[in-house]
């Protein structure tokens, strides 16, 4: 009856969209612990945030190799800097990359060493220079070793 | 024919049986299934701006860790300078989003200008390191059309980005400024603290590259945690409180003029 074919649309529709639905939404959709405002998403997704490589290795990763170095650098004031700040991460050194670029600029050492007298932050407490005074096209590691600084 | 008695027992009827439904038994009964989990801990991040330097070393190792493109003008972290005068004006800048660190003593205005400020002027100045606050209650989550992105746990806010269609609602969401459109996966992106190095017994590329111990992070499930222990114990603040995101990365020595 005619009247009756607007319904058979409109359940043909919802047919289409429930099947649509079923296909491409995955498995694992679902409303966790949180409820749907802040938990509704892809379980799997938190394993594939966590199986990430890390890329930053830390000293431990360092030290059976460069052993000589890191007991250097450790007794300076320069102990509390990580290895990877100044060589960049290590990746899976010494496989890939074969060798890892030193940053050795200027800027490098700036970033803490520009005498900066803010008062109330640490800044203030850290020996600085003002660059354009202080040999100011000379590397810093031609006079400083930047693993043993005081000598 | 419907009878009043027969329509109201229908509805009972009705209403009894959805309650079963998984979608509305876990939005009736969420404390009770949290509770029964409370195992999982609950990352929470202490920044100490009294030790921040700004170094700039953690943006430089998060961008490099977390594969954000180094030179685009996009972040997960950045270090924040303010500088409040004498007179009563306040500067703020973040060049490049303090990725090269602080290393002059002039304030960039804007795009490619620069203000002197004499150090006799300074009334006080100091470094804000800034990260997703992995909110307890995340605006971000709440206005995702689609369940890309979602609060795990153990309380980290993950972006799918299988799942993401970009739109960008949650950017322009976050009270914060964390969100950003990924340049590369075209997607949005977002500082997690490092979601695959806190599960691998890491900790977040930021906090190891800091020398000064002024980022940290800590389970506030486990009271013995140093974070957890400073975070009970001494005034820390938290940004933005009155907006009810309930922040997890506290503060210590917040000043009013940090944003």
């Amino acid at each position: 009856m005619h009247v009756w074919r607007p319904l058979y649309v409109v359940l043909a529709l919802i047919a289409g969209v429930l099947v649509a639905r079923h296909v491409l939404v995955p498995r694992d959709f679902g409303v966790s612990s949180r409820g749907y405002t802040y938990g509704w998403h892809r379980k799997s997704n938190e394993a594939e945030w966590k199986a990430i490589k890390p890329k930053y290795r830390g000293r431990d990763y360092c030290k059976d190799c460069h052993e000589e170095q890191i007991k250097n650098i450790l007794q300076s004031p320069h102990a509390p800097i990580q290895c990877e700040n100044c060589h960049g991460p290590a990746m899976d050194h010494p496989d890939t990359p074969e060798k890892l670029p030193i940053t050795r600029d200027r800027e490098q050492c700036l970033r803490c060493h520009t005498h900066l007298p803010y008062p109330g932050s640490a800044r203030a407490k850290i020996k600085g220079i003002v660059p354009e005074k202080h040999y100011a096209d000379t590397e810093c590691s031609a006079c400083h070793n930047p693993h043993h600084p005081g000598q | 024919m419907i009878t009043r008695r027969n329509f109201v027992r229908g509805l009972l009827r009705f209403a009894f049986g959805i309650s079963w439904h998984p979608s509305v038994a876990t939005v009736a009964f969420r404390k009770r299934a949290m509770g029964e989990e409370g195992q999982a801990p609950r990352w929470a991040f202490l920044v100490d701006t009294y030790k921040c330097v700004g170094c700039g070393f953690c943006v430089k190792a998060c961008k490099l860790e977390n594969d954000v493109p180094y030179d685009a003008n996009v972040t997960r972290t950045w270090v924040e300078r303010y500088i409040l005068t004498k007179s009563g004006e306040v500067l703020a800048d973040t060049p490049k989003g303090g990725r090269d660190g602080f290393i002059t003593p002039k304030v960039q205005q804007n795009t490619g200008h620069y203000r002197e400020v004499k150090p006799e002027e300074i009334a006080k100045a100091f470094f804000v390191p800034k990260l997703c606050n992995q909110c307890e209650n995340p605006p971000c989550v709440q206005v995702c059309p689609v369940g890309a992105t979602y609060q795990t746990e153990d309380g980290v806010v993950l972006v799918d980005r299988q799942w993401c269609i970009g739109c960008g609602y949650c950017i322009m969401a976050c009270p914060y400024g964390v969100r950003f459109f990924h340049p590369v996966y075209k997607v949005a992106d977002k500082c997690n603290f490092c979601y695959h190095r806190i599960h691998q017994g890491l900790k977040p590329a930021c906090v190891e590259a800091c020398p000064f111990e002024a980022r940290l992070i800590g389970d506030l499930n486990n009271p013995d945690a140093p974070v957890t222990r400073f975070i009970n114990t001494q005034r820390v603040g938290v940004l933005k409180e009155d907006y009810g995101t309930k922040p997890q990365v506290y503060y210590a020595g917040l000043s009013k003029e940090v944003r």
